[in-house]
């Protein structure tokens, strides 16, 4: 059984966000939600993390920075793109500046709506993100083990 | 004894580490992980298919969890407590080595602050030795357990001060300086920066296998007894776990300041007392 | 006796050989047979005289006391010749050598100074620092033929005056030869000035104002020193009650008759091993080239100092004075190690950790117990070995990377991984176990705990200035090795090769430095015990269980970089993390403004919290008043 899923680390990214997807993924850790239960850890590292969670559209100036973090991560690893902004650049899809959603850049692995997106289902999307990196994981082995 | 040593160990220090976080966990109103989760982390950081930044940092840390076991092993099978601590130091020498190998500014500001805590405690880990020693007649490690007064009692200052340094040991705020494990991020994750999947995992182990030995160290001044110092021990850790919830993360400059100055003043004159009173 | 007078003559014959020969292949050869016929001789001494006690021997020449005496005067008056550049403030310089010499003419004048039967001798003692200088220091030699090569390539301003340069370097060699070999101390404190007159011709050597200088400073303080050895070869001629020069007569007749004088030349041998509160004179002596500072500032002529404190260390034995001896190494060490935590100069960082280890060899013959005198042994020998590795290297790196400064090593390891093996097999000899450093200072503290005065529990202070001097040096040698094992992101290998001679010296230093970590109790049997128990009639046990602690943790640490080269599994490799802000490969992110920012990592230096003057004021003070107290107490 893959142990992914019971100790999943989160690197929390804001992409453009206005920080209103950030504080309820902050929520998430707080006392009431506690994400911790599930072993969930947010370290600033991509090095350390499995699920990357960003927040907020891209735009010109962090094109490269979130491919940089994504390709610091090890495998296998899932990207969960929170709120609006994120999945497809929300209301601020027309500014001159903004790219897109999360997936013009990196391959999205699950989508959580949301303006702001509230921690329920943030935990929510986040679960069902585990669920793809065990089948990455799955994958990986088998890739590994047939090589 | 070395078996028991080499695969029990980290397995107590998983323990410890979940009931850490478990402890942590309800000081601030929360439920906190299941008890085996340290386990559960380093399993999947086995999984992770590892990066790194250059070839060879990874060789550093598979140096530093041998030497941190062949401490153990010589701590463990009643061996020469100054040998041991020596021993701490060339481990620990090899976790800062492989950071500054990475050569990334993170990295290389933990390694920094890694040093200066081992700077640190070292004066009051050698004066504590010493303190045993001039009780004991004896380094070695089955003398002093087989001690039948309690050294606690000798040593009142010399323990004191060794629960200060205990707190820059065992990375706990106020002393957490060169990496944090809460996830409170400082400097990334500083001395760790660089490392991924099964290094990651092989210096987790080698913080357990070492948190074990320092409760070991603990064990000692209470060895007379061992239920009294088996919940001597407990104690203490409890006691670190309030400490690192309830002080912010310090300067490295208090650090330094503060242990020499405890080890100077706690620790040189109990010794001194004690000099007499053994003559 | 024939080998002792060939160590001592061969080295001032063939320096007189490159007094004449000018720089060429022909010269670079004899020098390179020279230093091998030396190695060997002292080779054979060892195999010869090991392990059988104390050899006396007859002065096959007559009237020897006659030419040493004028030898003396000589050299009293060529240093006052070479007076003559000295400034005001240095102006106590000629006072000094004309109140040696005024002592030493009245001693000898005054007829009444004592004949030694036996004016040469041999035992383990001198046999280790006879391999020391036979050994060490010739592999100095050699590699100073293609380094001062180098050293006048990169200084064209500077003249080239190689042939006193050498004739300097094996005369000093005979001069130490001299200093461990002789018994009558009137001829001892000849070889001493000697030694003296050697470190400073060889620091003014660059003759730029800051050379001579500090030229002048280790003169004085070396001649400050000399005269507490005249006052106490004053003593012993005239005011002792036990009429002798002899250097074993004086060791055996303990404290009661002979502490005076032995306190008076151990003054004399605090100055030369540059304890506070002396040793100004040894960090300004880096500006000298490097085999200077290897040979005589490191390796030799320092340990010439320790020398003879340790073999007075039975007359220290159990007596305030030498307390105060071994307060006045504790101090050293301590305050040299936390001041070494400052420097980022690589030769000050080599200086200050030289006079430390000083510090800790002169506590333990101060405390004068046998353990400790068996640890200031071990720590002689393994520093001898280390610290001339780490010069040498250091000497060659400069060539090579054109500076002295540790922040400008990062990357060794891949621009010149041979040199960066070098500097890391120093460095972890230095301070890390299972290497000899690390179990001399094990023994030491164990030794210290346990020792007294007078039923005082005094060796506990001694032992506290160990302890806290100890981490330090932890910080210091680690963070040296940090910068070296960097791996920078750039793989650049550096240009131009490192000479073959460099290459023989370094190698078989650290051949040597690996050696005896590992040999370690090899060479306790065989060569240091034997002293103890001729000595203090005690044999040290070493116990069987730490003897194969360090045996594992020594395979450990040479069979684990082995196991990496067999299964060397490659990660894959990604950047640093810069905040994701990484452009390009190397450490540079975008930073404010749209602009390419350089991270660049510099050591941590602590200057904030360590300041190096007021540490030095401080344990000048602290040292001198340990001194003044030294004297006042000789008498309890």
């Amino acid at each position: 059984m893959s142990f992914l899923k019971k100790s999943p680390w989160v690197l929390h990214y804001d992409g453009s966000s206005c920080n209103g997807c950030d504080i309820e993924v902050l929520a998430c850790l707080t006392p009431v939600y506690d994400i911790e239960r599930f072993g969930i850890v947010n370290t600033g590292n991509p090095k350390h993390a499995d699920v990357l969670l960003i927040t907020g559209s891209i735009n010109e100036q962090n094109i490269d920075v979130v491919k940089n973090l994504y390709s610091q991560m090890p495998d296998p690893k899932v990207v969960a793109a929170i709120g609006i902004c994120a999945a497809t650049g929300g209301i601020f899809r027309e500014c001159y500046n903004v790219k897109g959603g999360v997936d013009t850049v990196i391959p999205v692995d699950i989508y959580i709506p949301g303006c702001a997106a509230r921690p329920e289902s943030i935990i929510d999307g986040v679960v069902a993100a585990l669920g793809v990196l065990e089948k990455k994981a799955e994958a990986l082995h088998a890739m590994k083990a047939s090589a | 004894m070395v078996v028991a040593w080499v695969v029990i160990a980290p397995l107590l220090g998983g323990l410890l580490a979940g009931f850490d976080r478990i402890l942590t966990a309800r000081m601030q109103s929360r439920m906190g992980p299941p008890i085996l989760q340290p386990f559960y982390d380093v399993l999947k950081l086995f999984s992770k298919r590892g990066v790194a930044v250059n070839n060879f940092q990874n060789f550093y840390m598979l140096c530093f969890l041998s030497f941190v076991i062949v401490t153990g092993i010589l701590f463990f099978s009643g061996g020469d407590l100054l040998l041991t601590i020596f021993a701490l130091a060339v481990a620990g020498v090899f976790f800062v080595l492989g950071a500054y190998s990475a050569n990334s500014p993170y990295s290389n500001i933990g390694a920094e602050r890694e040093l200066i805590q081992m700077m640190s405690y070292e004066p009051m880990l050698i004066l504590a030795a010493m303190g045993m020693f001039m009780v004991t007649k004896s380094f070695h490690v089955r003398d002093i357990m087989a001690h039948t007064t309690p050294l606690v009692y000798y040593l009142p200052g010399v323990f004191l001060g060794f629960l200060f340094i205990l707190t820059i040991k065992l990375r706990k705020s106020p002393f957490d300086l060169s990496t944090s494990h809460h996830g409170h991020q400082e400097l990334v994750k500083g001395i760790t920066t660089e490392f991924s999947g099964s290094t990651l995992a092989v210096i987790e182990i080698a913080h357990w296998y070492e948190n074990i030995l320092l409760l070991g160290f603990v064990y000692l001044f209470f060895a007379f007894n061992p239920v009294i110092a088996i919940l001597a021990v407990a104690a203490t850790y409890i006691l670190e776990v309030l400490i690192d919830n309830t002080y912010a993360r310090l300067t490295w400059h208090f650090t330094v300041k503060s242990s020499w100055i405890v080890a100077g003043v706690l620790g040189v004159t109990n010794l001194i007392v004690l000099a007499f009173v053994v003559k | 006796m024939n080998i002792i007078l060939f160590l001592l003559l061969f080295p001032a014959a063939v320096s007189l050989l490159f007094a004449i020969l000018p720089p060429n292949s022909i010269r670079n050869t004899i020098v390179r047979l020279s230093c091998l016929l030396i190695a060997a001789g002292s080779i054979y001494a060892a195999i010869a005289f090991s392990g059988q006690g104390t050899f006396f021997f007859k002065a096959e020449f007559p009237h020897l006391d006659m030419l040493f005496f004028a030898a003396d005067m000589i050299l009293s008056i060529f240093l006052l010749y070479k007076c003559f550049g000295i400034k005001a403030k240095e102006s106590y310089i000629p006072i000094l050598i004309l109140i040696q010499a005024g002592i030493m003419a009245y001693c000898e004048l005054s007829g009444k100074v004592p004949e030694v039967a036996y004016p040469f001798y041999i035992d383990n003692f001198s046999i280790i620092m006879a391999l020391i200088i036979g050994i060490i220091g010739s592999l100095i030699c050699w590699y100073a033929v293609s380094y001062m090569k180098d050293y006048h390539h990169h200084h064209p301003e500077m003249k080239d005056r190689q042939r006193s340069f050498f004739f300097i370097l094996f005369f000093f060699l005979s001069a130490m030869f001299g200093v461990v070999f002789s018994n009558n101390l009137m001829w001892l404190y000849f070889f001493w000035e000697v030694t003296t007159l050697s470190s400073f011709i060889l620091i003014g050597y660059p003759k730029t104002e800051e050379a001579k200088r500090n030229a002048y400073r280790a003169l004085g303080l070396n001649l400050t020193g000399g005269l507490g050895f005249a006052l106490g070869l004053l003593y012993l001629v005239k005011f002792c009650p036990e009429h002798t020069v002899a250097l074993a007569r004086v060791i055996e007749m303990g404290p009661a008759v002979m502490l005076i004088p032995v306190v008076l030349i151990s003054f004399a041998g605090i100055a030369k091993s540059a304890q506070m509160p002396f040793s100004s004179w040894l960090l300004g002596a880096m500006v000298a080239p490097t085999p200077v500072s290897a040979l005589l500032h490191s390796s030799t002529m320092v340990k010439a100092g320790i020398f003879i404190i340790i073999k007075f260390a039975p007359v220290f034995q159990g007596t305030w004075a030498g307390y105060c001896i071994a307060m006045v190494g504790g101090i050293t060490f301590l305050m040299t190690s936390i001041i070494a935590v400052t420097q980022s100069n690589a030769k000050r960082v080599l200086a200050y950790s030289t006079i430390a280890n000083l510090g800790l060899i002169v506590a333990c013959a101060g405390i004068g117990t046998y353990e400790t005198v068996w640890a200031a042994l071990m720590l002689t020998i393994f520093h001898a070995v280390s610290k001339g590795l780490l010069f040498l290297g250091v000497g060659s790196i400069e060539h090579k990377i054109g500076s002295r400064d540790i922040e400008d090593m990062d990357g060794l390891i891949v621009n010149r991984p041979g040199l960066a093996m070098v500097m890391l097999i120093g460095i972890l000899g230095m301070f890390l176990a299972p290497f000899g450093m690390l179990i001399s200072k094990w023994a030491c503290l164990e030794s210290f705990v346990t020792s007294s005065v007078s039923g005082m529990p005094t060796g506990v202070l001694i032992a506290v200035l160990l302890a806290f001097g100890s981490a330090p040096t932890l910080f210091f040698w680690t963070k040296w090795m940090g910068k070296i094992v960097a791996i920078p992101a750039v793989n650049a290998k550096g240009e131009g090769k490192v000479s073959t001679d460099e290459w023989i010296a370094l190698g078989v230093l650290s051949v040597l430095t690996v050696a005896t970590a590992g040999l370690f109790p090899l060479i306790s049997a065989v060569s240091v015990e034997p002293y103890i128990v001729s000595v203090y009639h005690h044999t040290v046990t070493l116990t069987q269980g730490n003897i194969i602690i360090m045996a594992i943790m020594l395979s450990l640490l040479v069979l684990l970089p082995l196991a990496f080269l067999v299964y060397p599994k490659k990660p894959i490799l990604v950047q640093r993390y810069l905040a994701g802000a990484n452009t390009g490969t190397t450490n540079t992110y975008l930073g404010a403004l749209g602009r390419n920012q350089e991270a660049t990592m510099r050591n941590y230096y602590l200057s904030s919290l360590f300041k190096e003057s007021s540490l030095t004021t401080t344990s000048v003070c602290a040292t001198l008043a340990v001194l003044v107290a030294m004297f006042a107490v000789v008498k309890l």
